[in-house]
């Protein structure tokens, strides 16, 4: 059955590593004892990449927009400060799992909400769970600590072994450990026929309905893990800053989020990584060029990117991802900037 | 023996617009069932109605004798009942690969499968081999569903429902649109499905309908104009009446 093996060459094509995934990660691997003193902004940037990652799962993936991914990332930050605040669960791996688990409930609850409606609905939607979370962490200030946030959360080593140390060198690593699992596991399942299932949902849900795909389902199961990842990078946040106050829920974060995945290109995983690195680069750069109006620059640059229109922008500032994919994913303009999505 | 498909009394309304009026159709198992009409006749609003993808104002459906009036669109595939579209529904950016592998994936049950990659299981694969084979589009297979050209696209649109592996299809003008060089294609496709699969076909191409079905059913503005053999219906005064132009620039 030659015929047979060679579709399943032909359907694995995606699924196989390639050369530049490989360089990409010994790259950022090398990051790490290159520039020992940056510990910080990179643990930032690993941060930024997972977050980024998990919208891209629910964006990139299955079409669902979200203004308000924030939620689970506040919920992750809040869940890995009190427990470690109040010595619930004092190893820091099992309280952020724990704590990636409770925004999967919340992603759970609320994906009810969001799958159903279209585009705009589901903007509004998140758009508002995230400022009721808002709300509700500022009205709770006996729990939360309120504008203060959480006060005094101190760190126990991770496994009992890692300390956490001034320079950041073990957050970084424990960051970019967490960051390289889960990519690993988001790179199983969107070569999964679960997760092929998701673009077929995205590119035409009256089709995929019609071959028997439980669209509704899907998106629950995808939504929910997306908010586990969120919620894992809000609680690495709290574990490696050792803070956790109410801008984790804020606006400008899920708005930033969506800015990284635009630059870095949705549906091939690296968008949201490679996107937390020049979004980054980009804050430094305005910040050094212009303290005060930095996020002013960043905003033209939204505007630009969206005045541009997608499929300019696509050969010009996307350039170099789209470059960086072919060696990557081994396939050409794989790189799309969130389309409009759905009907 | 239940009918392979039934519906009693179908009503939809879109406002105050009666589309589909108190009908009644029964398909029998193995049958090659023609559904004609007029343009806006309400042909294609049946056959949603059928799958699920619009609820009806009134009446049931029955799929081998087992109410469907209110199933979920893909819990009606699952019981063996696919379609075709009459403007293809395709996913633009998967390849035949990708789109044959998930209809075969899902009815196989494989389809929440998340941890294994599409093409590691050889009964999944050898069936999407097959069914690209037998649609040629074994050339194409690697390319995004957009860029292929529409005949192939057409090609596509039905190999995804056969994918399901249907006892009952229905088939929204198959051809439509396909340039006349790449007709034959199709059409030999349609003639040699399985005969235990049951057909719906909606066909406006009066010599390939009455070439193709042992049964008729003449639609018109929602309601059953007649119903029987194909010389029946071709001598029925009334039919004539309502094709009378229709037929001769068909
Ligand atoms: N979603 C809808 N909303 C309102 N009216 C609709 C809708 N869908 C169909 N109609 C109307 O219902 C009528 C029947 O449409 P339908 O598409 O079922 O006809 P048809 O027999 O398939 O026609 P054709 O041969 O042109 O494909 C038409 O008048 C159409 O305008
Ligand atoms: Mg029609």
């Amino acid at each position: 059955m030659t015929a047979q093996a060679d579709i399943g060459f032909h359907a694995r094509r995606h699924a196989r590593w390639h050369a530049g995934e490989i360089a990409f990660w010994l790259l950022a691997l090398a990051c790490a004892f290159a520039f020992p003193s940056r510990y910080l902004i990179m643990t930032e940037i690993v941060r930024l990449g997972l977050f980024a990652l998990s919208i891209d799962l629910i964006l990139g993936y299955a079409g669902i927009v979200s203004l308000g991914h924030a939620a689970f990332f506040g919920i992750g930050a809040y869940s890995a400060g009190l427990l470690a605040l109040h010595g619930i669960i004092n190893e820091p791996l099992l309280a952020l799992i724990v704590a990636g688990l409770g925004a999967a409930v919340l992603g759970f609850a609320t994906s009810f909400l969001v799958i159903r409606g279209v585009d705009l609905t589901r903007l509004m939607v998140t758009l508002g769970i995230a400022l009721l979370l808002e709300a509700l962490a500022e009205r709770y200030s006996d729990i939360t600590g309120g504008t203060d946030g959480l006060q005094g959360i101190e760190m126990q080593p991770i496994l009992g072994l890692f300390a956490f140390d001034m320079f950041g060198r073990t957050g970084f690593f424990y960051s970019l450990a967490a960051l390289f699992l889960l990519f690993l596991l988001a790179r199983r399942v969107v070569h999964s026929p679960f997760g092929l299932s998701l673009r077929a949902i995205k590119n035409n849900p009256l089709r995929a309905a019609a071959i028997g795909i439980p669209v509704h389902k899907r998106l629950i199961a995808i939504y929910t893990l997306a908010a586990f990842y969120a919620g894992i990078a809000g609680a690495l946040f709290t574990q490696t800053t050792a803070l956790a106050s109410l801008d984790v829920f804020a606006f400008e974060r899920s708005a930033d989020l969506l800015l990284v995945l635009i630059i870095g290109g949705t549906g091939y995983l690296y968008g949201g990584l490679i996107g937390a690195v020049v979004f980054r680069m980009l804050q430094e750069l305005f910040s050094i060029i212009t303290p005060q109006y930095w996020q002013f620059w960043i905003g033209l640059v939204l505007v630009v990117i969206v005045m541009v229109g997608r499929g300019r922008l696509h050969r010009w500032v996307l350039w170099a991802p789209n470059w960086l994919i072919a060696r990557l994913g081994g396939r050409k303009a794989a790189v799309a900037v969130p389309e409009t999505e759905g009907p | 023996m239940a009918a392979a498909l039934e519906t009693i009394g179908l009503e939809k309304h879109f406002g105050g617009l009666r589309v589909t009026r108190e009908l009644s159709l029964k398909i029998a198992r193995g049958a090659r069932h023609a559904l004609i009409g007029p343009n806006g006749a309400g042909k294609t609003t049946v056959i949603n109605l059928l799958t699920g993808v619009l609820r009806p104002n009134g009446g049931r459906i029955l799929l081998e004798g087992h109410e469907i009036t209110n199933l979920p669109v893909h819990k009606r595939v699952l019981r063996g009942l696919s379609r075709t579209f009459q403007i293809n529904q395709l996913y633009a950016d998967l390849t035949p690969v990708e789109t044959i592998g998930l209809a075969v994936s899902e009815r196989l049950g494989r389809g929440g499968d998340w941890w294994r990659a599409m093409g590691s299981r050889d009964e999944v694969n050898a069936e999407i081999a097959e069914t690209l084979s037998r649609f040629h589009l074994l050339d194409v297979m690697n390319e995004p569903t957009a860029t292929l050209p529409y005949g192939k696209q057409r090609l596509l649109e039905i190999a995804v429902a056969i994918a399901a592996r249907p006892r009952v299809l229905l088939l929204d003008e198959p051809a439509a649109g396909v340039p006349e060089s790449e007709r034959h294609d199709i059409l030999a496709v349609v003639a040699a499905l399985p005969r235990d699969v049951t057909v719906l076909l909606i066909e406006h191409d009066m010599d390939l309908v009455f070439s193709f079905a042992d049964r008729i059913s003449v639609l018109v503005n929602g309601a059953l104009l007649t119903e029987g053999p194909p010389e029946q219906v071709a001598k029925d005064p009334q039919v004539k009446a309502v094709y009378l132009g229709e037929a001769t620039n068909a």
